[in-house]
Parts: structure tokens; sequence; C-alpha cells
């Protein structure tokens, strides 16, 4: 097990993880239009609980995402395949995006759509690879 | 018909969560979905009968010429009965032959799996769709023969038939191309047309050669017939459907299916019968000397295989009857008797029948279904085995090819069969009663209803065949000739050729049957014979191939990181560069400037490559990794790809966070390479690099196509509603590769764990034969092969 933290890394990680976490939803929902995305997204998400397992050590963090990373790699990978098939519906090719926009109180607009599906996908099976290999690598230590 | 294959594999998916709401009663309430499918197919008979042909069209790839049609004439029907019907009787049956079985819902959902593809098998259209079904049977079987996946034989079996079979189905997809190269489609309705056409291509032979080989493997035809015994393994639910009525017989459907446009020539007219023949006398001739009661089935059903066989190869409108008729016969009796011999072996707990007798009085219906289906087995009127074998001598008197060779050994192996089919419905159930490992007592009613409804359906069609000649055996017929035959069946065809035959071969057979223990020690002399017959020659390929793939694992696959990257990059100049040499000569492009911040990037990243390949210290040579990432980084952000630039740094920091991790792992720094093998790394650096340069550089000045950047630069906004044009490409215009390279992620992130967390070796349920490919020899029949050698499988590295 590599050594206790210090109280700097201790309340960095507590501080951020809320924060990157928050950015990296930023940068996946406006992905589309700006720089961002979902894999650029999940390397945030990820980045940051690595962070707080730095600080706190795999089982706090395993307790703290509540899911093993594993099943959120499966669950990515879900959504991934599920943004494929409503074109199958309209009698389109495979992966044809669909665009549902929504009018949101205030002007905005909310561009519900399978590419978004799919990237949310994405950004899901990102965190789920990185925190895996950083949490068989932390844990193979502790052996 | 669609929906009826989907059907199977929907209620497979049900299944697990269906087995929490019926635990006990799945399996009958399962065998509903077959017997539904079985009324369903039952409506077209009217149809098929008066000669239609039902197709019903359904798109899947149009550009490649493969649809998910289905067509169902009267050979589709016939299979596509057999499979529903049987299959009904077959779920009953495992629901209370495996009854309280732990993986009973896994059971079910391989069995359903297998139902639906090999409906699917028999009513596709596409000949791509036809293989896709042919190696989904292929896979659920191996599932299915390996369903006791702890018993190291039922291992070994499953994957000896995976690899006879599904190397088959190699040759047979090679030759399903040449087919439908030849004929112009991949449609089988086109191919049933172009006969001449197909005869007359000059690939014809290799393609027959091919199709028969998928045929043969799947069908256990000799001498690939070593699977078909040994696959016995199986639960005996699963021998009585797979491995009697139906995906044996998916070989058999291929060649009947094609017979109109493949079939006729001279060629096939020789081969067909000649394999036929020879599979047919040595399947009976394997089960007269076996005392596994499975194991005779097993082997009697090589023999009907082989018969099949040999009847499409004769060719006549005799032998079409004969085929269509002998393999109804055959998949109403020996479903029946299958399920018969599970019965018994699960009433007695043994399977030799020399050790059980006198069962008579206990399992009365037991013995009565065996009776039957034996008497149908062996061809005695008034069951329908005996119109069936009647035809089969009638057609065999009428080959011209081959004639003496098909019709001696049609006889002998019809005495054997008699003899055998007086095993099983004897031996078991008269005399004294014996003492068996179990106390025997009659099966339950689920178990019942399978033998004694099919063995009823022999003894009705038998009395009136003409009910079975003008429901099923004329529509079938027709298919397999490709025009419409005229079908009368009839139990009595007065005295003559065929009937004698049948009364000699009945002879012979009561004659072994009464010698059987003195006729099984004389051919004991023929042992060394056998243990050097094809099966053999299967183990000597699999340690061939062991063998090879040590070689070139210990030539290529060393395991020195050094010498792979050395070999691939060496590979990758020597190929481009002769190609770029050769093709566009050399392109000098320096007329560009430079600006002063992009030299010192460039410099950044010259002086860490550097720092990287000269430092002595591990922390200083992760740094300039460090450095050279963020510079790349660094350039990206300068041309404008911001994307691209985040995502480097975001990998370049988790990179970091690894490396931190495995750290104090690593053991310390030494200097592995000679200065004389620097010098050649040196050199192979520096050639790619070059080489590389070079690239660039003709990909700057040379442009085949049409840069596709514009494209997607002016699309991305009115198309896919995006001004960050990498990301509408990654989930949008090129979204598959994307949706490709997660699975790639999430299969990396599988790899990882498994080399950090699994210890196969220590871990409990660990398997030293997991992955070894070369299997020992069965234990077969122990009486008769008693100096059986266990020998030891390739080991598990």
């Amino acid at each position: 097990m590599m050594k206790p933290g210090t109280l700097i890394l201790y309340a960095a990680a507590r501080f951020l993880l809320p924060l990157q976490l928050i950015f990296s939803m930023f940068l996946l929902l406006r992905g589309h239009d700006e720089p961002g995305g979902g894999f650029i997204a999940g390397l945030v998400a990820a980045a940051a609980f690595s962070l707080y397992l730095f600080a706190f050590g795999s089982e706090v963090t395993r307790d703290l995402m509540r899911i093993d990373p594993r099943t959120l790699v499966g669950i990515g990978l879900l959504f991934g395949v599920a943004s494929a098939f409503p074109a199958l519906l309209h009698g389109q090719p495979f992966l044809t995006a669909q665009w549902w926009p929504l009018e949101l109180p205030g002007g905005a607009e909310l561009k519900l759509s399978t590419p978004l599906i799919f990237d949310i996908g994405v950004y899901l099976a990102v965190i789920g690879t990185v925190v895996t290999f950083v949490m068989a690598l932390a844990e193979s230590e502790e052996i | 018909m669609q929906f009826a294959v989907l059907s199977g594999f929907l209620l497979a998916a049900l299944t697990p969560f269906l087995n929490n709401l019926f635990r006990q009663r799945l399996g009958l309430v399962l065998a509903l979905l077959p017997a539904a499918l079985a009324v369903w197919f039952a409506s077209f008979i009217p149809d098929i009968m008066a000669g239609e042909v039902i197709v019903q069209e359904m798109a899947w790839i149009p550009g490649l010429d493969i649809s998910l049609t289905m067509m169902l004439d009267g050979l589709s029907l016939l299979f596509a009965l057999l499979i529903s019907v049987i299959g009904t009787f077959v779920f009953l049956y495992a629901s209370g032959y495996l009854a309280g079985h732990q993986d009973l819902a896994r059971f079910y959902v391989v069995l359903l799996s297998f139902m639906a593809s090999m409906l699917g098998l028999v009513l596709a259209d596409s000949l791509i769709t036809l293989f896709v079904f042919w190696e989904l049977t292929s896979i659920t079987s191996y599932m299915l023969i390996g369903f006791n996946h702890k018993d190291p034989e039922a291992r070994k079996a499953a994957l000896q038939g995976l690899i006879v079979t599904v190397g088959g189905g190699l040759a047979l997809l090679a030759g399903m191309v040449m087919l439908a190269n030849a004929a112009g489609s991949y449609s089988l309705q086109e191919i049933l047309t172009q006969g001449e056409v197909i005869a007359n291509n000059p690939l014809y032979l290799p393609m027959l050669l091919c199709l028969l080989g998928g045929a043969f493997t799947k069908s256990a035809q000799f001498p690939f017939h070593f699977w078909l015994p040994n696959a016995m393994a199986a639960p005996t639910p699963v021998s009585s459907y797979l491995h009697s009525a139906t995906m044996v017989k998916a070989g058999i459907y291929l060649l009947a299916r094609l017979h109109p446009s493949v079939g006729g020539t001279e060629t096939w007219q020789i081969l067909l019968p000649l394999f036929g023949a020879t599979t047919m006398f040595v399947g009976a001739f394997l089960a007269v000397r076996s005392t596994g009661v499975k194991k005779l089935l097993a082997y009697s059903t090589v023999m009907a295989l082989g018969t099949l066989t040999m009847l499409l190869g004769i060719g006549t409108e005799t032998a079409m009857i004969a085929f269509a008729a002998f393999l109804l016969g055959h998949s109403l009796y020996k479903g029946a008797l299958f399920m018969v011999a599970g019965a018994l072996d699960h009433s007695t707990g043994t399977k030799d029948v020399t050790k059980m007798g006198g069962l008579r009085k206990v399992m009365p219906v037991t013995a009565l279904a065996a009776l039957v289906a034996g008497m149908s087995l062996a061809g005695l009127p008034p069951l329908f085995g005996f119109v069936a074998k009647e035809l089969m001598f009638e057609a065999a008197l009428g080959g011209s090819v081959l004639l003496t060779y098909t019709l001696v050994l049609a006889l002998t192996s019809a005495a054997f069969v008699i003899a055998v089919a007086a095993i099983i419905a004897f031996k078991p159930f008269y005399g004294a009663l014996k003492e068996t490992p179990k106390k025997p007592h009659e099966a339950g009613w689920a178990m019942l209803a399978g033998p004694v409804v099919l063995a009823a359906i022999s003894l009705a069609f038998g009395i009136l065949p003409g009910m079975a000649g003008n429901l099923l055996v004329e529509a079938a017929a027709s298919s397999v000739a490709g025009r419409p035959l005229d079908v009368h069946l009839y139990l009595w065809h007065g005295i003559n050729a065929p009937l004698l035959m049948s009364l000699a071969s009945l002879a012979l057979g009561a004659l072994i049957f009464w010698r059987w223990d003195a006729f099984r020690k004389r051919l004991e002399v023929l042992n060394p014979l056998i243990a050097r017959g094809p099966e053999a020659g299967y183990f000597k390929m699999m340690d061939f191939l062991v063998w090879s793939a040590e070689g070139q694992t210990r030539l290529l696959q060393n395991g020195s990181m050094r010498n792979y990257l050395s070999v691939i990059l060496v590979t990758l100049v020597g190929l481009v560069g002769y190609t770029l040499f050769y093709r566009y000569q050399l392109h000098w492009n320096w007329d560009v400037s430079f600006q002063i911040h992009e030299l010192i990037v460039v410099g950044l990243l010259v002086g860490a490559t550097a720092v990287v390949c000269t430092t002595r210290s591990r922390l200083g040579a992760v740094a300039s990794m460090g450095v050279f990432g963020f510079a790349v980084a660094l350039i990206f952000i300068l041309f404008s790809a911001p994307d691209l630039g985040i995502t480097q740094v975001l990998v370049e920091t988790l990179t970091v966070i690894l490396l931190v991790l495995v750290l104090f792992k690593l053991p310390s720094f030494v200097s592995l390479s000679t200065p004389a093998q620097r010098a050649r790394d040196v050199v192979v650096a520096l050639l790619t690099g070059g080489l590389m340069t070079l690239l660039m550089m003709v990909a700057i000045d040379v442009q085949i196509f049409p840069s596709i950047s514009s494209y997607m630069i002016e699309q991305s906004q009115p198309l896919a509603y995006g001004r960050n044009i990498v990301n509408v490409i990654l989930v949008d215009f090129r979204a598959l590769d994307t949706l490709g390279e997660i699975f790639v992620l999430a299969l990396a992130a599988i790899g990882v764990y498994a080399m950090l967390k699994l210890h196969p070796e220590t871990d409990p349920g660990s398997n030293e034969l997991a992955g070894s490919l070369v299997l020992p020899p069965l234990e077969t029949d122990k009486a008769i092969k008693p100096q059986t050698k266990q020998q030891d499988g390739g080991s598990a590295s």
C-alpha cells in the first residue's frame, strides 16, 4: 500500500473530485459543438477518481463509486449499442443519428439525440476502463 | 417464418427469468413453443402438397446479395416438422431427465437456441444465411455436448465435435462462395434453376469437394464418423434431438437441398454412394460390436446417415422417395429409441446393455415403446421403417454405378442393424432381472411421452403408409428431385427382390443376435485395425497442430519486446519503403517556412527523445517521455486541433498515474542490450523515422482521392448539427468505428484485470486442461477395448 497521503492531498482530492466530475459533464455535453466529447470527459472523470484513489485508497473509492468500474464498462457498451437501434425503427441504416431537440424554458435548446446517448456510452466505457486499470494496479500492490 | 426462427432465440433470452417463475415446470412451459411451431408448420401442409413454395422475403444486406428471405418447400417442411415435433418431446423429456439439475436454465437456453438455429438452417434461402445458422448449430451443439463441463470426457468430446464440424464448415463456406459465383446468386431459388450452368462450371469439382467436406463432417460420414459416438457424452435429451433427428441431418439436408443444382453428375453419382455405402457399413459394423446402449444407437445413426447419403447419390426417382421416407422413418424411431436409452440409463444407473435384463416387468411402457421403435429400426412390418427399408433396397437395386458394392453393403448393414435393434428391444427387457447400480423404476410421463408418441407415429405411418406418403414424403421427394414426383407408399409390395433381401437380412440378423456374445468375441481380432481408424488420424493431426504452433511460437512470439518491435519495424520499412520508391519515387518538399515557436516545440521533442534514449535513471526516462507527450499535445494545439491536444494531455497525465502505481514493483534499472545491439536498434530507428518523413512528404504532394475532410467540414453543421467536427466524426460520421473502439477498450480492461487479479494456476476451480487442444482418446466400450490408454493432452501453456 502506498504511504498515507498528506493533508494537502486529502483536502485537494475531496474538493477536486466533485469539481472535476462536474467539469467532465460539462465537457461531455458541450462536446458536439465545442472541444470536448465523451472520450475527453471520460478521461477527466477517470483522473478525478484516480486522484481520490491516491488519497484514500481503492476501498474507499469503490464505496464512493457505488458501482464496480467493470460494470460501468458494460453499461457504457450497452449505451453505445442502444444508440444504434432507433435508426432501424425508421428503416434507416444501423447507427444513423436521430435527433429529438427539446425547447427548454428560457429559450435554451436541449439537443437530445442518439449521438448524445452514444457519447454517454463512450464516456462511461472510458471511465470504467481507466478506473479498472488503476484499481487493479493499486490493489495488486496491496497484496 | 422469420419470426418462427426468431421466437426460439427470444424465448431463449427470456428463459432465465421464466426459470424463476416456473422452476420445476419450466421444461413443460418451454415445450409449448416447439408445439406451437409444429402446429403452425403443419398448417402449411395442404399448400405445400399442392406443389407451392412459400417464400417470405426480407432484406438483410442487400448490397452483398444476402437476405433473410425464408423459403418453405417440401424438404424444408419435412425438416421443420421433425425439428418442432421432436423438439416438443425433447423438452418434455428433458424436464424429467434433468429434473433438479442446477444448470437446467442454461441447458434450455442453449437447446432453444439450437432449435431456432436449426429451423433457420432449413428455411434459409440465402446460402450465407444458411451458413450462419449452420455454424450456430455447431456452436450450440458444442455447448450441449459439453453441458456437463466438469467432466473432462464431455469437454473432450465437445471439442472434437466442434473441431471436426467447424473445420468442415470452412470448406463449406468456400464451396458456397464458388457455388454462388457459378450460379450468379446466393439465393437458393436462383441456384436451384441453374443446374446445367453449375455442372459445366470449370470449378465444379473443387466446389463439389468443398460442399461435400462440409456436409460429410456435419453428418458424420466416414472417415469423419468418429465424433458422433463420442458426442454421446451429451445428456440423452441432446443425443436424441441433435445427434439422431436433427443436427447430424443438416449435412444431409444440404446435400438434398443442392441435389437439383449440384447433383446428378457422374462425380456425384460415384462419390456419394461410395462414401454413403462405406459409412453405412462402418456404422452398422461398429454398432454391433458395442455394448453401451447409447453407443449402439449412435453407430446405427451413423449407418442411417450413410444410407441417406447413398440414396442421394443414386439419384433415381425411387431413391428420392426412399430418401424422404427413410429420413422420416429414421427420425421417428431413433428419437424414440434414444429416449428409451436415456430412460434405461436414468432408471438403472448403467449404460451397458449386457448388465441389464428383465426390466419388462418394472418398465412396461418403456419396454413396449422400445419394442415398437426397435421393430421400425429393424425394418419389420407393419412399421414405417419397413416401408422405408423396402424402398431403400429397391433404390439400391436400381442404382447403376457401384451397384454390387452398394448392394452387398446394404444387405450386410441391414443384417447388423436388425441385430442391433433386437439387442436394444430385447436384451434390457427380457430374461432374468439383473442387479443394477440403481433400483430400476418406470420413467415419469414426461419422459414417456416422447418414445410412446414417436413409436405410435411410426406404427400409424406403417399401417397407413399412404398417409405419410401423401402428407410429407411426396412433397419432400419432389423438392429433392427438383421436379414433381408421384408417390404411393405401400406396406405390401408383393414378393419381389427387396422383400427377399429383407428376409435374407432378417435371417442373418437373427443369427447374429442369437450368437451375439460369441460374435463380439470374434470381432475383437479386428481391434488393432479399428484403433488405427480415422480417429487416430484426428489425434495425429491435432498433435501436429500443437507441434507446429509451438515451433512457430518459439520463433515469432519469444516474449522479447525488443525483438517484436524490431521485426515489426523492419517489416514496415521494407514493405512500405519498397512500395514508396517503386510507385511514387522521392518527393522533396523543403519549401516549408518554420515559425520560431514551432522550432522550439520540435527542439523539445528531439531533446526529450534523446534524453529518454541515453538516461540512466528510470524516473528521468519517465519524465522525458512526459515532456515528449506534452510537446506532441502542444503541436496539436498549435495546428488547431484542441480536442486532440486535450486528449493527449489527459492521456499523458493518466500514464504518469499508472507509472507511479507500478514504479515500486519494477526491477532496478539495468542495461540489457550490448553496444552492438544498440547500434542495430539505432539503425532500425533511423530507418523508420526516415521512412515516415518521406511518407509525409509524399502524402503532401500526391493526392489520389479528393480529401474527405472538406466534405466533413461542410456537412458537419447541416447533417449532424454539430460544430465540433472531431466529435461529429467520432459519434456520428464514423460512429461504427468508435463503437468498435469502445469494445476494444472494454476488452483491454478485462485483459488487464485478468492479468493482475486472476491466478489461474492457484484459483479454486482452475483446470489444468483448459486451453489444451489435443485430447486423449475417449474411453469407449471398456469391455471391448481394454487397453485404451489415457494419453496426456498438450499442456496448457
